[in-house]
């Protein structure tokens, strides 16, 4: 009886390990996803105004400004449907190109423009990022053919 | 000619691999010996005929045959030599015939140092070997042929991506796959012991040394890897949680717990059914490993493959080989049966709970990693998890984990008392708890975690070091050389494995802890104070390399006047595809890295105008692989262990003793 006993209590063990673990990972899934969003959903105001997000999509041609003396950059992102600002500072990546698929993490700023914290352009120069070519899709084909986590979880 | 060898190599191989797979199979079913004795020279033909086919395709990169189609798009004539030969394993296909030479190889290693199994053992051991192969081969062959020959013959090749590169290119991929091909044999140890029901100490012993390498070069794979992306791609990181690197993380955590179950099992003879399903899983992450990586589900350096047709194949080979050792599981493990019994408070039970954070943790990354897939394939919108949820769920779950690293090995077996634990973990714990206190503030600012992170690293390495001393004292032998050879080599290599670790914490803790980014816009001759170095760009001169340009920059690091070191960052323009690379440029020391990327020219003068530049002071960086090092080193220490050699003496002392008893 007492071996039954002691492997009861190592199952109990296990599962409250188990479920420390599940409540970490619910709380950190809930504070640390990271939703997609395309230009047409920022224009739509269907985005989050309290918690960062990403957005991608492909970078106007001759929109690219530098703020002189710093390393600011502004430019403009689209899904060919809707254009939206983007405001960043620091380094681009090496495959950062005007014309060329861009995905941009950040939040929306009081000026109307997404502020970036990251922007991530992969490395091949005729690679699209998924999302980027996704809203490009979604844009054309209407904005309601593909719903999103968001709207679904609105519903 | 040569294309058409390599292929019609993978083709024997393939045959050879089906009767390497079923004829051992059948032999050891009827108890027939001479099917049996198939398997070792079946085992060795393959890894022949793989390694022709590999050494045909190398061959075909190395001398720029551009009628391969493979070579036409992934090589290029001016590519230097070395990364003409890495290129062989730099598409999807050849990265294949890399997995099936590596295969192959531990096929041909087990048929060599299995002499002292018994034969039924090693014969199907061979033959799950072979089964798996038999998936592999069919795979290239009627899905990523790396010999398909391209008409017209195109008169130069496209190029290897520019990020491949690299010296990392040359080592990181085959000891990645040496790892993660490597826990094919304890699977195959695994799914023979089931097959058989008969899962033993001995059985513990033989299959231990196979996981613990595999387990060192993985690791060592994986540090490259980190290494790579830490100078390579300019963001100075050490690990992203990309999906890429989870799933190479993955077969390491499970391949860990193996390790540590294994141990249980051969000494102590419990926790059989776990350690098998252990070794299942440890296999089974290495395929869905390179079933992420490869199949293009996964966008990301890495994924090179976009062809639905091999993901189904993948997908459908994963489900047979995981489904199938399953359920064969599910029938079986009842006939392995369960070991010793043990309190709550012994060295197992601290194995168990060690086992259980590994599995845990693993999930949580196998989550992290699949559950944007999954929302993305259900058409639920794109999401993706970051950083934050791997750091915030994984350090929590590694904190007790590494505390029990402290007390495990003190502890004894069956029963350990904790006033005695505490005896003889007192000083560790002293030293632990002052260093978490009184060391952060060596590095200029005290930190809770750093604290933490620091007392964790101590407490490693103070309880390793009892445990050392502990030992050497209580041995009967005199002089320290005789104290020393009292103890074996598993154990050394246990001791150097978790000092391993404990330095990685060090190296972890404190470059997440101090570390300095910063992006900043330099003139020619302007300077920057970062970390309390003064880092002075002095322009940007064109140099050419072998198949590329490169804008090459200077910067000088002072520190009050002296000169510490002088940077040359670069940015490099690949000829043939004109893919631009930066190249960062580091200065390494214990103590941590000067690191310096640059970005672009931001003024209307170009390249001889103000750059933007990235300044990174990464402190005690370098510990982490240093740690990743000792971690192998300790590993590679144990399997010198002369108890996985005694069988062999034994039995070959036993024939001498029946020659001299002949003689008389």
């Amino acid at each position: 009886m007492k071996a039954r006993y002691r492997r009861f209590a190592w199952i109990g063990l296990g599962l409250a390990a188990v479920g420390i673990a599940v409540a970490l990972v619910l709380s950190a899934f809930r504070s640390n996803l990271v939703f997609f969003f395309t230009p047409s959903q920022v224009v739509a105001h269907e985005v989050p105004q309290s918690r960062p997000f990403r957005v991608g999509g492909l970078v106007e041609a001759g929109s690219l400004r530098r703020d002189p003396g710093s390393l600011t950059v502004h430019f403009l992102v689209t899904d060919t449907a809707k254009t939206i600002p983007v405001t960043y500072t620091g380094l681009l990546p090496d495959l950062f190109k005007e014309g060329k698929g861009v995905v941009a993490q950040g939040r929306m700023g009081p000026d109307g423009a997404f502020h970036a914290t990251e922007v991530l352009a992969k490395h091949d120069e005729n690679y699209m990022p998924p999302e980027a070519k996704s809203a490009i899709e979604q844009a054309q084909r209407g904005p309601e053919s593909m719903p999103s986590l968001h709207e679904a979880q609105a519903r | 000619m040569i294309p058409e060898l390599g292929h019609f190599a993978l083709i024997v191989a393939l045959l050879v691999a089906i009767v390497q797979g079923v004829v051992p199979m059948i032999g050891a079913a009827r108890r027939d010996s001479a099917l049996m004795a198939v398997a070792v020279p079946a085992a060795r033909a393959q890894f022949a005929l793989v390694a022709l086919a590999f050494g045909c395709l190398a061959w075909s990169f190395v001398t720029s045959d551009f009628s391969v189609q493979n070579v036409a798009v992934n090589s290029n004539s001016h590519l230097p030599l070395q990364y003409r030969f890495a290129a062989t394993w730099g598409s999807h296909e050849g990265s294949l015939l890399l997995w099936a030479l590596m295969l192959g190889g531990w096929g041909f290693a087990v048929s060599v140092f299995s002499r002292n199994l018994p034969q039924v053992l090693r014969a199907r051991v061979l033959a799950v070997m072979g089964l798996v192969a038999i998936g592999f081969l069919l795979f290239m062959l009627a899905a990523s042929d790396p010999f398909l020959r391209l008409v017209p013959v195109p008169p130069e090749g496209r190029d290897l991506n520019a990020l491949l590169q690299d010296p990392g290119m040359v080592v990181h991929p085959p000891m990645l796959y040496m790892g993660y091909v490597g826990f094919s044999v304890a699977f195959a140890f695994a799914i023979a012991a089931l097959i058989g029901g008969k899962l033993d100490a001995s059985w513990a012993r033989w299959s231990r040394p196979w996981t613990t390498v595999a387990w060192s070069f993985l690791t060592i794979g994986i540090a490259l890897g980190s290494i790579w992306s830490y100078y390579t791609l300019g963001w100075g990181g050490w690990w992203f949680w990309d999906p890429v690197e989870n799933a190479s993380f993955m077969p390491w955590l499970a391949g860990t717990a193996l390790i540590h179950s294994l141990a249980v099992t051969e000494k102590r003879g419990a926790f059989r059914s776990w350690t098998v399903l252990l070794a299942i899983l440890a296999f089974s992450l290495s395929l869905i490993g390179t079933f992420l990586v490869r199949s293009g589900v996964l966008t990301s350096v890495h994924a090179f493959a976009t062809d639905p047709a091999r993901g189904t194949f993948i997908l459908g080979f994963l489900a047979i080989v995981i489904g199938g050792s399953l359920t064969l599981y599910a029938f079986r493990a009842g006939a392995v049966g369960a070991g010793g019994d043990f309190a709550p408070v012994s060295r197992e039970s601290m194995l168990l709970g060690n086992n259980i954070l590994l599995v845990i943790a693993l999930a949580s990354v196998l989550l992290g990693t699949l559950y944007p897939l999954f929302i993305d394939a259900l058409k639920l919108g794109k999401i993706s998890v970051g950083p934050p949820y791997f750091d915030s769920v994984f350090y929590p779950l590694m904190a007790p984990m590494i505390f029990l690293m402290g007390v495990g090995p003190i502890a004894s077996w069956r029963k350990a008392r904790i006033p005695d634990l505490w005896t003889r973990l007192r000083w560790a714990a002293y030293v632990a708890a002052a260093t978490g206190v009184l060391a952060p503030f060596a590095m200029g600012r005290w930190k809770p975690l750093v604290a933490l992170g620091l007392l964790l690293a101590a407490w490693v390495a103070a309880a390793t070091a009892s445990a050392l001393l502990q030992r050497l004292r209580a041995a009967p032998q005199r002089g320290i050389v005789a104290k020393m050879r009292a103890n074996s080599p598993a154990w050394y290599g246990m001791l150097l494995a978790h000092l391993g670790v404990a330095a990685f914490i060090v190296g972890v803790t404190l470059v997440k802890g101090y570390e300095v980014e910063r992006d900043v816009r330099l003139d020619v001759g302007q300077g920057v104070e970062v970390g309390g170095d003064t880092y002075t760009f002095r322009g940007i001169v064109p140099q050419a390399g072998p198949n590329y340009d490169a804008l090459v920059g200077t910067v000088e690091v002072t520190r009050e006047g002296r000169h510490v070191a002088t940077l040359k960052p670069q940015k490099r323009t690949y000829r043939a595809s004109g893919e631009v690379m930066t190249e960062a440029s580091i200065q390494s020391g214990i103590l941590g890295d000067h690191y310096v990327s640059l970005g672009e020219p931001v003024t209307a003068q170009g390249t001889s105008g103000a750059w933007a530049v990235r300044i990174y002071v990464k402190p005690f960086v370098d510990w982490i692989w240093f740690g990743c090092l000792l971690m192998a080193l300790g590993g590679f220490t144990a399997i010198a262990d002369r108890r996985y050699r005694l069988a062999l003496r034994h039995k070959f002392a036993g024939v001498l003793g029946a020659a001299a008893r002949g003689a008389t």
